[in-house]
């Protein structure tokens, strides 16, 4: 299908701070034929790319007001198939990615079995294809059923579609099984995904440990889970060599210890959720299950120290860290309540509210859920989709928001069967109007 | 028995707080001399309680002075919960066959008299219980009556009559709408 | 996102009592005023009152307590009310139905009050939050939740001080023993904070004291003697046997010649000092028998003041 967008501003993701008239995107129309961006073209000067004379598109957009952006890369969203279906269905969550303007996402890999056998993953994928949607990245289990003394059999579940290998939340108690997986891991080059949390240290806490938990009679999880597990994994790193990446920091000291590795120049990598990037601890309220979260919202010195570190490029990504929770499993007291927010329809609102209230550059901002994320998963592995990109000759996966339309986050608003976040009843600015896969215009708000 | 009821629009009109209570002390004396009568006197937070007290010392009355409150036996607990600054019921006496005289400035509706009653027999069964009050302006809602009256005042419904003591201990009587 | 405290109505009156944090003082106040008009109730020929007639309250101990309980049901029967236990460890509640699923079985059968002690900081606010979002006219009673708070025992402390100590301005109080897992800790904590007590102490090893204590407005002591020095009050906590040997305490005896107060310990202490103890004492493990039994323990006087706060808080909620 031909299709002309026009009158939009195209945002290009910039790794670095881009200058200053790239705040908002440049005015550009955007054309696709045959599933990919064919030209990108202001105006008033040279376009890039070459519009067939006698184009005619099969369809055109008007993106007056909008901006024009790569499909957004989520690294951690959980779509409970297998298992958890009376919390989410595969249906409704990529259908609340497409809605989210998410075109590539991950999923982690505790569904229920937890994806440590191939035929797992290959059901899972062939039933993402079936629904036209996102491209859909499983990680492996990197040991069976989670459990932590079996590694899986790594290389025949990268065949079917693994692009890495997490334990999850499930952090791995016995460092010599950590040891030996990271370096069956390295032997075939492949990466670990890995939630630095100290089980012992975590043993029994709900929220941060800190004044509030405290206060609130609550038991905590200090920062030391964070980093004991941090610099247990760094060392193991410096032996093996095998790529990890951290999942969902939470602390300003975990950040510090990662910044501090990679100028050292160890082959790690960390994401945070975004909603790490606004929450913090005393946001809890009056005892309010929505806040319940893996990890917890730490301190406001914590939460600035996320921020730094994506200034900075210690922090190469953000998620959203969807994990649908059903009704009955929040409306429960604060400790046992099941931690997770809702987050693939917030992701790009939230990513937006952080980049106005730090003056990013929205070509910076973006690229935190698009390249950046795309780079940790691998260019080669996303090869035949738009990889995060915005460019000429590449799959045209894409989507087109309205930065400034306000929505109200409520049970009404929210696709996704997760109903749940800290964000309920906030006003919010950014929405998706169209989604494209592959050149189609998957999803479009009417 | 006291004097003659005033026109609502000016309530007070000769009624006089001092020379009301003046009156009220001329009853409570002729009590006092019939020698088969040993009343005690009971003061009703807040304002039966200060005459209760100048009473007690104007009769030279031997016998302890007690205080009650009527707060738990309201019958508007419902509609305006528990009053604030309740102030406690004390009865330094046997209340079972004795012979009370509650002393209130302001007799109206009755209920405040009939929940002090209450309060009362929550501790005992007393010989008689009498009531005497500086004011009695009408408007009775329950078949209560004062045995000793300082002064009778009319009002509209929607006035209140406040007592007040200054510190010289002169009382006076406001009308407040 | 600030919002209003859930035990305070839109018009500034207590609906619930949640928790001392957030109570603002002059309602402590009133708590207290209150409560010495009812202290004579128990002295009375006709132990009643009139004031909850007719209305229903319901004991919910998920944790069980005959002590907090049987306190309760003595102080609502003083005010006329009917008055229901439900043991809940012993029914629904093992066989799988959700705590809020309880609370709609119970509202449904017109109760008026609950009085709710949990083992999770923080359920009785969720059971507020749900009665009042279902425009349910139900009163929430908080008699402790988890290790949060336990509002009902701060208010009969504060109570109690005020009686043998006139003014909380210018006193020195130490709390002893476990306050990491002390909900009677915290509460007392905000109640004597709120009330202007100056210099609030909390005694114990670090393995026993939270962090944050600091912020809260609290002195922390690990040396008991020093804790103690010149102090109007002494708080002790009760050891629950559980932590008495684990990572947490090596054994009762080295917690008991370190923490337990004992006549020289005691003597620290200002000499007219009071010695608290929300009970069930531990006796040999947070105090010795010569302390608990000494004329300067006003245990008792706590059980008894306790039932008179309580009608107080059941009165002042229940209108």
């Amino acid at each position: 299908m031909k299709i002309s967008i026009l009158n939009g501003r195209v945002l290009i993701p910039c790794e670095r701070s881009a200058p200053k008239d790239d705040q908002h995107g440049s005015r550009a129309d955007l054309h696709i034929a045959d599933g990919r961006v064919i030209a990108i073209g202001d105006p008033s000067s040279s376009p890039s790319g070459v519009l067939p004379d006698g184009w005619v598109p099969d369809r055109v957009i008007d993106a007056r007001g909008m901006l024009v952006a790569p499909g957004l890369v989520d690294l951690a969203a959980r779509l409970r198939e297998p298992g958890f279906e009376y919390r989410a269905t595969l249906e409704s969550e990529m259908q609340a990615a497409l809605v989210g303007g998410v075109t590539a996402l991950v999923c982690p890999p505790d569904t229920d079995p937890p994806l440590d056998e191939p035929g797992l993953v290959e059901m899972l994928k062939h039933r993402a294809r079936g629904l036209a949607g996102a491209h859909l990245y499983p990680l492996g289990a990197l040991t069976v059923a989670l459990q932590g003394t079996v590694i899986t059999e790594m290389a025949e579940l990268a065949e079917a579609g693994c692009v890495g290998f997490s334990q999850a939340n499930v952090a791995i108690a016995d460092s010599q099984v950590l040891l030996r997986a990271l370096q069956y891991a390295k032997t075939f080059g492949f990466q670990v995904w890995l939630q630095p949390q100290d089980p012992c240290l975590a043993r029994g806490g709900i929220v941060h440990a800190g004044p509030l938990a405290s206060r609130m009679g609550l038991p905590g999880i200090p920062v030391i889970a964070e980093t004991v597990a941090l610099l247990t994994i760094l060392e193991l790193v410096r032996v093996t060599q095998a790529r990890v990446h951290f999942c969902r920091l939470s602390s300003a000291a975990g950040v510090a210890l990662v910044r501090a590795a990679k100028l050292e120049g160890l082959p790690v990598t960390c994401d945070v959720s975004v909603h790490h990037l606004h929450v913090t601890d005393q946001d809890i309220g009056w005892f309010d299950a929505n806040h319940r979260v893996d990890p917890p919202f730490r301190s406001q010195r914590d939460r600035d120290a996320i921020r730094a570190g994506l200034e900075d490029g210690t922090v190469d990504a953000i998620c959203s860290d969807h994990t649908p929770v059903d009704d009955d499993a929040k409306a429960l007291p604060y400790g046992e309540a099941e931690p997770g927010t809702t987050g693939l329809e917030l992701l790009l609102p939230l990513v937006l509210k952080w980049a106005t209230e730090t003056r990013t550059p929205l070509a910076r901002a973006i690229a935190t859920i698009t390249t950046g994320p795309a780079a940790i998963v691998g260019v080669d592995q996303m090869a035949g989709t738009g990889a995060g990109m915005l460019a000429v000759g590449a799959v045209a996966d894409l989507m087109i928001f309205d930065p400034d339309a306000l929505w109200t986050v409520d049970r009404n608003s929210l696709v996704s069967q997760g109903r749940h976040s800290p964000f309920l009843g906030y006003e919010l600015a950014g929405r998706v109007m169209t989604t494209f896969v592959a050149g189609q215009p998957i999803f479009e708000r009417v | 028995m006291g004097t003659p009821t005033r026109d609502p629009d000016d309530p007070l009109g000769a009624v006089d707080a001092d020379r009301a209570y003046v009156h009220l002390l001329d009853q409570l004396r002729k009590v006092l001399a019939d020698e088969s009568r040993s009343p005690v006197l009971v003061g009703v937070h807040s304002g039966g309680a200060w005459l209760a007290e100048r009473l007690h010392s104007d009769l030279g009355l031997n016998s302890p002075l007690g205080y009650l409150s009527s707060a738990f036996h309201r019958d508007d607990y419902g509609s305006r919960g528990l009053p604030t600054n309740i102030k406690p019921t004390v009865l330094p006496f046997d209340v079972e066959a004795a012979d009370l005289i509650v002393v209130d400035d302001v007799l109206f509706t009755g209920r405040t008299a009939r929940a002090t009653l209450n309060e009362i027999f929550d501790h005992g069964r007393p010989a008689r219980v009498e009531l005497a009050v500086l004011a009695d302006r009408g408007g009775r809602e329950l078949p209560i009556s004062a045995r000793f009256v300082g002064a009778s005042v009319s009002l509209r419904g929607t006035q209140q009559l406040v007592l007040s003591q200054d510190t010289q201990g002169h009382f006076s009587f406001r009308v407040e709408s | 996102m600030i919002r209003r405290h859930p035990q305070i109505d839109g018009q500034g009156r207590l609906r619930h009592l949640l928790s001392i944090d957030g109570l603002p003082k002059a309602m402590i106040e009133r708590v207290l005023d209150t409560a010495s008009a009812f202290l004579d109730v128990s002295d009375r020929t006709v132990k009643k009152l009139p004031l909850l007639r007719g209305r229903s309250v319901f004991n919910l101990f998920f944790e069980n307590s005959t002590r907090t309980r049987t306190t309760f049901e003595i102080a609502a029967q003083r005010l006329s009310a009917d008055v229901f236990n439900l043991n809940i460890s012993a029914s629904s509640a093992s066989k799988g139905e959700s705590l809020l699923d309880t609370i709609d079985n119970l509202a449904a059968m017109n109760a008026d009050l609950f009085v709710v002690r949990h083992a999770q900081s923080g359920a009785p606010f969720l059971i507020a939050q749900h009665l009042d979002q279902l425009g349910k006219d139900v009163h929430v009673i908080n008699a402790g939740d988890g290790r949060h708070e336990h509002p009902t025992q701060a208010l009969l402390d504060a109570y109690t001080i005020r009686h043998f100590k006139k003014n909380f301005t210018g006193l020195r109080i130490a709390l002893v023993g476990d306050i990491l897992h002390s909900r009677v800790a915290r509460s007392n904590i905000h109640a004597l904070t709120t009330l202007g007590v100056p210099d609030v102490r909390a005694v114990g090893p670090a393995t026993l004291l939270p962090g944050g204590l600091e912020s809260m407005g609290v002195r922390v002591f690990h040396d008991m003697r020093e804790g103690l020095r010149d102090v109007d009050v002494v708080i002790m906590l009760r050891l629950q046997n559980e932590r008495m040997r684990g990572a947490l305490l090596p054994s009762a005896q080295e917690y008991f010649k370190h923490y337990g107060l004992t006549p020289e310990k005691l003597a620290y202490a200002a000499p007219d000092a009071i010695v608290m103890h929300p009970g069930p004492m531990n006796r040999g493990v947070e105090i010795d028998s010569a302390v608990a039994d000494g004329p300067q323990a006003v245990i008792l006087s706590q059980v008894t003041f306790g039932i008179a706060v309580r009608m107080a808080v059941l009165g002042m909620i229940a209108a």
